[in-house]
């Protein structure tokens, strides 16, 4: 015999339930295990159960608005209570372009945070840093819009705007009375609220990249930022990719801090400067006060649609991190 | 290694040229200019909140309800005991499904159902709250009436993936050999998991409670049409109920300089129950013996 056998889980099991070891019997054993296995599959199948409601409400909420305008309600262009007329491309344009804003200016940001927590901070400033990163994204979307009502809006009408509208001006980008309530002011609020999740995902795909490619690029002769840039960054671009898709999908669904700033003006106008209103906002601010059912129905449309496009966004974004994380969940705070 | 050798073998490499050398300093002070310029809204954000909101803040507010529109005083009181109200329901619905989900998937969950639980509930954490707020209108409220439960079910339904993940993850993390060492005993395998590995797990469990409870807690827009806030008292979980972030929401955007104070109130007194659950995580994690995910 070389040794002892390592005891199979197999055996174990079947000393638990053999009769002939009365010492091990416990009653009722085999009975409630089962019972326990399947309260613990119904807790599982609670969860996929959940998404498959949400999805048969919000479908048959949107019947009616279905029937009544078809895929003319992705199309047009007038919002009209009153007349009962909804089109919902005001609020895509809206949620699209505000989102896109934000990531342009978060990207850089946040990819450029997670660079310098993983690969140049002196390791005392590393565990605060990245602390104080997450504690962004700790705050309630409401108070962000609490404070950009009150300082970021401000800001931006009285300096920002015209700043820019006398050195960009020629962009027609810019046009407009710079009153700050704009969908600059949506896109800039969206980027401070993406970034932790962006550069806190950034930052642990750049960690699974293995010491030695950072090592061998080293060792060619490569100084610091060569060796990110070959040795880092072009292992992680999967994972980084995952991480701002991840961070668009946020933007997408954001809802009270844009609600609070972007003006709520179902319009679509070149000008950043210019009100503008997203698919969240309108669910948001006309839901509890939609009068008919062909108002409300809409409205949960807009849902639906913006629930379609954020799952899709968020698959995406899972299917690249998990490549790079091997099935860790992509979570932005944790 | 001879000095000899160390010194041909420095001679041997090329220098870095001038060019290379100024784009790596560069690339570092780009790097530290982000971070810079990151951490600045956050202390914006921080310290105007505490500067308002320490300023802001009275017993009047904490234990009087609002005042009649656009009359100054009164407080956020039954906000405060609104928002307990519905995040204590989101918790004792939320904890058990998302403890329960997440012992399926440590303990039963290597197949393919596992597989694809795992992926729903990673999906169900990007759905937008706004969405999750019309689907429970449309499940609670369309035929019935704004309710406390509506609310509630709507952030349980958020906590849920957040709780499912770091359970089955915590669990995972329980060697194997306690397990064993439990079956060899003859001990039940559903006593095994709750009172061998669950327990060992605890801490770690606690902390994704917190980070699900922490990130709910000030969840406004799936409140909106749901609770739909009230002014007045209210503890019955079918009635509308006032939470706080929705107080501080429509506080903000009214046009009087009083509301806008105790909007500034409500809103230290959310970000120090957050930053507490936040720190109380942060402890567990430290003292916990699985907590380190």
């Amino acid at each position: 015999m070389p040794g002892p056998q390592p005891v199979e889980e197999t055996k174990v099991t079947s000393v638990q339930a053999h009769p002939a070891a009365p010492l091990l019997h416990v009653s009722g054993g085999e009975r409630s295990d089962r019972f326990f296995k399947s309260a613990m599959t119904a807790c599982g199948l609670a969860v996929l159960g959940v998404l498959v409601l949400i999805v048969y409400e919000l479908v048959s909420g949107s019947r009616l608005s279905w029937h009544s305008f078809g895929f003319k309600f992705f199309a047009a262009n007038e919002w009209d209570p009153v007349n009962e007329h909804f089109g919902a491309l005001p609020f895509i344009f809206g949620t699209l372009v505000s989102s896109l804003l934000a990531l342009i200016i978060a990207v850089p940001l946040a990819v450029g945070v997670a660079v310098f927590t993983t690969e140049m901070c002196p390791k005392v400033l590393r565990g605060p840093l990245s602390f104080f990163v997450e504690l962004l994204a700790a705050i309630p979307s409401v108070i962000y819009g609490l404070w950009a009502i009150f300082v970021l809006v401000p800001l931006l009408g009285q300096r920002v705007e015209p700043f820019l509208q006398k050195t960009l001006g020629w962009t027609t980008l810019f046009d407009g009375p710079p009153v700050g309530y704009s969908m600059l002011a949506a896109g800039i609020i969206l980027a401070i609220m993406i970034i932790p999740i962006i550069s806190s995902i950034t930052r642990e795909v750049l960690m699974v990249v293995p010491q030695h490619q950072r090592e061998a690029v080293l060792a060619l002769g490569a100084t610091r930022w060569e060796m990110i840039r070959i040795g880092v960054l072009r292992n992680a671009r999967a994972g980084i990719v995952g991480g701002i898709i991840l961070g668009l999908g946020r933007a997408l669904g954001e809802t009270m801090a844009v609600t609070m700033v972007i003006g709520n003006n179902p319009q679509i106008v070149k000008s950043l400067f210019a009100p503008g209103y997203t698919m969240a906002s309108v669910m948001a601010n006309e839901f509890s006060e939609a009068t008919g059912d062909i108002y409300v129905s809409s409205l949960i449309e807009i849902g639906l649609a913006l629930f379609l496009v954020t799952i899709i966004v968020n698959a995406l974004a899972q299917l690249l991190v998990w490549t790079v994380t091997r099935g860790q969940p992509a979570r932005g705070n944790a | 290694m001879p000095e000899s050798t160390a010194s041909a073998v420095r001679h041997s490499v090329p220098p870095i040229s001038l060019s290379r050398r100024i784009t790596d300093h560069v690339m570092t002070g780009v790097a530290i200019l982000t971070v810079l310029l990151v951490l600045t809204p956050l202390v914006a954000i921080f310290g105007y909140l505490v500067y308002r909101g320490i300023g802001s803040i009275n017993w009047a507010f904490l234990t009087q309800i609002p005042k009649p529109v656009g009359e100054p005083g009164g407080g956020m009181a039954n906000a405060i005991v609104g928002s307990a109200l519905i995040l204590g329901i989101a918790s004792v619905i939320g904890v058990p499904f998302g403890v329960g989900a997440g012992i399926y998937l440590a303990e039963f969950g290597r197949n393919r159902m596992g597989q694809a639980i795992r992926f729903t509930a990673d999906v169900l954490n990007g759905v937008p709250s706004i969405v999750i707020g019309v689907a429970a209108y449309a499940l609670l409220v369309l035929h019935r009436h704004f309710s406390a439960l509506a609310g509630g079910v709507a952030l349980a339904i958020m906590m849920v993936p957040t709780i499912t993940r770091t359970t089955e993850e915590m669990l995972l993390l329980v060697p194997q050999a306690l397990r064993e060492a439990a079956y060899g005993l003859g001990v039940p395998r559903w006593r095994t998991t709750l009172s061998i590995t669950l327990r060992t797990a605890t801490s770690g469990v606690i902390t994704g409670i917190m980070l699900a409870f922490a990130r709910v807690a000030g969840e406004t827009a799936p409140l909106l049409f749901t609770t739909l806030g009230n002014s007045f008292w209210n503890v019955h979980i079918d009635q509308a109920t006032a939470a706080l972030p929705l107080q501080i929401y429509v506080y903000a955007n009214s046009p009087y300089d009083d509301w806008h104070r105790q909007a500034w109130a409500g809103a230290f007194v959310l970000i120090v129950l957050i930053v507490a659950s936040m720190a109380a995580v942060r402890y567990a994690v430290r003292h916990g013996s699985f907590g380190a995910a």
